[in-house]
């Protein structure tokens, strides 16, 4: 395993400028993932990695060592895709151990076999070696197409939305394995998503990325405690963070240059009224089993916050609020330390 | 608008019964959804109330009057399928008004409808824009236009989100719930998807292999499940099963789980002894040292407030939802303590949910079976 850094890599299609000026060291052993919409440059800055595309200006080393002009061979990576490509006609051993026995490798037949019945084991698919790829289920699939990218023990595996084509249940047991054998392998996984979901249950450090920059680098406590800016805390965290514009908070003491008040819907309290000065009107409660999602209406504002599913709320209710932990921002969206005047 | 009932609906495609006999009424401006994975009958039972299938067996009511026979367009219903097909060659405003333009209404009346039918829908602004400049959630809302305009008596709707992304779908079921609370129009809405089913139902039925296995509301459903694949089904992370052997008796507040003693809301159902199955949802789960199952912390998910950590026990695999400041590293030994009055008791071999004081048999309310 191994480090891998880019240094103010920049690259353009065109008119569009895919990634501008993107710095991002992933440490050896750990867990990154790059976190954005469809269009972020997520995967391009994969493919800029793997050698796969150019940058046109900026740098790429791996164990320190300057690959930017390297060709993808000689790059050492392993690369997993979103579609899980197998070889139709060969078993599931077969597919493990094709990336050994290329001739460029020559990796002995015994190594091999040993290399892939570890695979497998891993990837709890050891009863499966003898199966036609085709004659398993979606998720057995992605563990085979994983396990290709294991087999080899490369300098850092990239992944490229790999769980994001399986179904709700089996992307929640993958999640887990996956993050499981990164640990066990002590790999170095650079991960791109855009479910932040995939992104705060497994990375060790998110990066969350928009138009081709790095917003912010950090654990995902640390993005989701403290945000930098407003598109950072409105991507993490479900239901989504409630925004409130300063000025219908009069009452409420806020830094100066405060344009909006972030308060997150668990630290959204509603209480029967008892003379606080915030006054909502509930417009509906959905029921979703372990908690219910309490929709408001603050001045004309659409606010979400969480309550007890045996709590006595109806719609129409007026109920007052208290913001706990709330977050500002200026008017360009720029978080503002909590500092009191 | 109206009532919908079903009586005794079956289907069968040579020797294949898709549907086993479905019973249920759905009242008049209910949001009524049947819920349950690919091949378990759902879009069946619609394509059935809808008139696009002829039942093998069995009556479809609306208000009260039989429809069985009577062909699809004669029935008043509107159906909106997952793949909206919008007509590229006309705007907004046409393709919303196409079906009364079908019927042969006049212009201006159909411009009036049009208007009120885009105003309900907030999409009034975009009424002269071509089709192929939306936005996927516009696109949907004027496919519901399409559908709402002739003021039909029910909506019938087939996954109408199946194909957005996860955040956009919880949105677009804020706003399909806003809207059937504007016009209150009877809505039985097919999906597999169980968060949309929750969040937009008044009423859930929970159908597998051609049976319906539970009806009831949300809440209902969710803290009374009827049947382990109820249970299994809805919640996210679902229902942890623990399996163990007892002899159950009326009166019972503590179950034999292997050698601990777990304490269950009282049995109002006795059992003879034989496989048995603890349900408990990961959010009635609390770490304690003096707890008797024990287990070894197997990976913990951050989620901002909560954290899911997962323990392996002997019993198997635990998910557990905690907050997300108690630790919880890999490979630590924990107890866990469930809250009792929460837990469910299921019979291993039938699937079937055991009464006791939390749930009683009335409260299973499963559907008559043909």
């Amino acid at each position: 395993m191994a480090d891998v850094t880019l240094q103010n890599v920049s690259k353009r299609f065109g008119t569009i400028e895919a990634v501008r000026e993107f710095s991002l060291a992933v440490k050896d052993g750990e867990f990154v993932v790059l976190l954005g919409p469809s269009g972020a440059g997520k995967t391009t800055i994969l493919r800029l990695i793997t050698g796969l595309e150019r940058p046109d200006a900026g740098s790429i080393l791996i164990d320190g060592r300057d690959v930017t002009d390297d060709p993808p061979g000689s790059r050492d990576i392993a690369f997993v895709f979103q579609q899980y490509s197998l070889y139709p006609h060969l078993t599931v051993y077969d597919n493990l151990a094709f990336p050994l026995r290329s001739p460029a490798r020559r990796v002995p037949e015994p190594l091999i076999k040993k290399r892939v019945e570890q695979t497998a084991e891993l990837l709890h698919i050891s009863s499966k070696l003898k199966n036609p790829a085709t004659r398993l289920s979606g998720g057995e699939m992605q563990r085979v197409a994983i396990g290709r990218a294991l087999v080899r023990d490369p300098s850092i595996y990239l992944m490229d939305e790999p769980l994001s084509s399986l179904d709700a249940k089996l992307r929640a047991e993958l999640r887990l394995e996956l993050k499981r054998i990164q640990l066990e392998l002590g790999a170095t996984i650079l991960y791109v998503t855009h479910d932040q979901v995939e992104a705060m249950t497994m990375a060790s450090r998110i990066g969350v990325i928009r138009d081709g920059q790095l917003l912010q680098l950090g654990s995902p406590r640390e993005i989701y405690e403290n945000p930098a800016d407003r598109y950072v805390a409105s991507r993490l965290g479900t239901p989504q963070i409630n925004f409130l514009p300063a000025r219908l908070i009069p009452g409420v003491p806020t830094p100066t240059g405060t344009e909006t008040v972030g308060v997150r819907t668990e630290h959204l309290q509603i209480a029967a009224r008892n003379g606080g000065s915030l006054i909502g009107r509930i417009h509906r409660v959905e029921h979703l089993g372990e908690q219910n999602h309490v929709h408001l209406e603050y001045k004309g504002e659409m606010l979400v916050t969480l309550a007890d599913p045996h709590a006595p709320l109806d719609a129409g209710q007026d109920v007052e609020l208290h913001l706990l932990h709330p977050l500002y921002f200026d008017a360009a969206g720029r978080r503002i330390p909590a500092v009191m005047q | 608008m109206a009532q919908i009932k079903v009586e005794n609906l079956r289907k069968s495609f040579d020797q294949f019964t898709a549907v086993q006999g479905s019973n249920f009424t759905i009242e008049d401006g209910s949001f009524f959804a049947m819920l349950g994975p690919s091949g378990c009958g759902k879009t069946t039972t619609l394509r059935m109330i809808a008139g696009l299938e002829l039942p093998t067996d069995g009556r479809v009511l609306l208000d009260g009057e039989d429809v069985t026979f009577r062909r699809a367009a004669a029935r008043d219903i509107a159906f909106v399928f997952q793949l909206f097909a919008l007509y590229p060659h006309m705007n907004v405003a046409e393709n919303i008004g196409f079906p009364l333009k079908c019927q042969g209404m006049r212009r201006r009346e159909i411009r009036g409808r049009v208007t009120e039918t885009a105003k309900l829908l907030r999409i009034e602004h975009l009424l002269s824009s071509k089709t192929s400049k939306l936005s996927g959630g516009d696109r949907q809302r004027v496919a519901l236009g399409r559908a709402m305009v002739r003021r039909p008596k029910a909506f019938l709707m087939d996954e109408p989100l199946g194909a957005l992304d996860a955040e956009f779908r919880h949105l677009m079921c804020g706003e399909l719930r806003d809207l059937h609370d504007r016009i209150n129009a009877t809505t039985i809405y097919v999906t597999h998807d169980q968060l949309e089913a929750m969040s937009m139902a008044d009423t859930i039925a929970v159908m597998n292999g051609g049976r319906v296995e539970q009806i009831g509301s949300p809440q209902e459903i969710y803290d009374h499940p009827a049947s382990l694949f109820v249970a299994d089904f809805i919640g996210s992370p679902p229902m942890n099963f623990l399996n163990f052997q007892d002899r159950l008796r009326v009166g019972d507040q503590v179950v034999n789980f292997h050698e601990a003693r777990i304490t269950v809301p009282e049995i109002r159902e006795a059992h003879a002894e034989g496989p048995l199955v603890l349900g408990v949802r990961p959010e009635h789960i609390r770490f304690s040292d003096s707890a008797a199952v024990k287990g070894r912390v197997f990976g913990a998910e951050y989620l901002g407030t909560t954290q899911i950590v997962t323990v392996d026990t002997a019993y198997g695999r635990v998910a557990a939802r905690l907050p997300s400041n108690l630790s919880a590293k890999i490979g630590d030994t924990v107890g866990l303590d469930f809250r009792s009055e929460r837990l469910a008791l299921f019979d291993a071999r039938s699937g079937s949910a055991i009464a006791t004081a939390s749930l009683s048999t009335a409260s299973l309310g499963v559907a008559g079976h043909g």
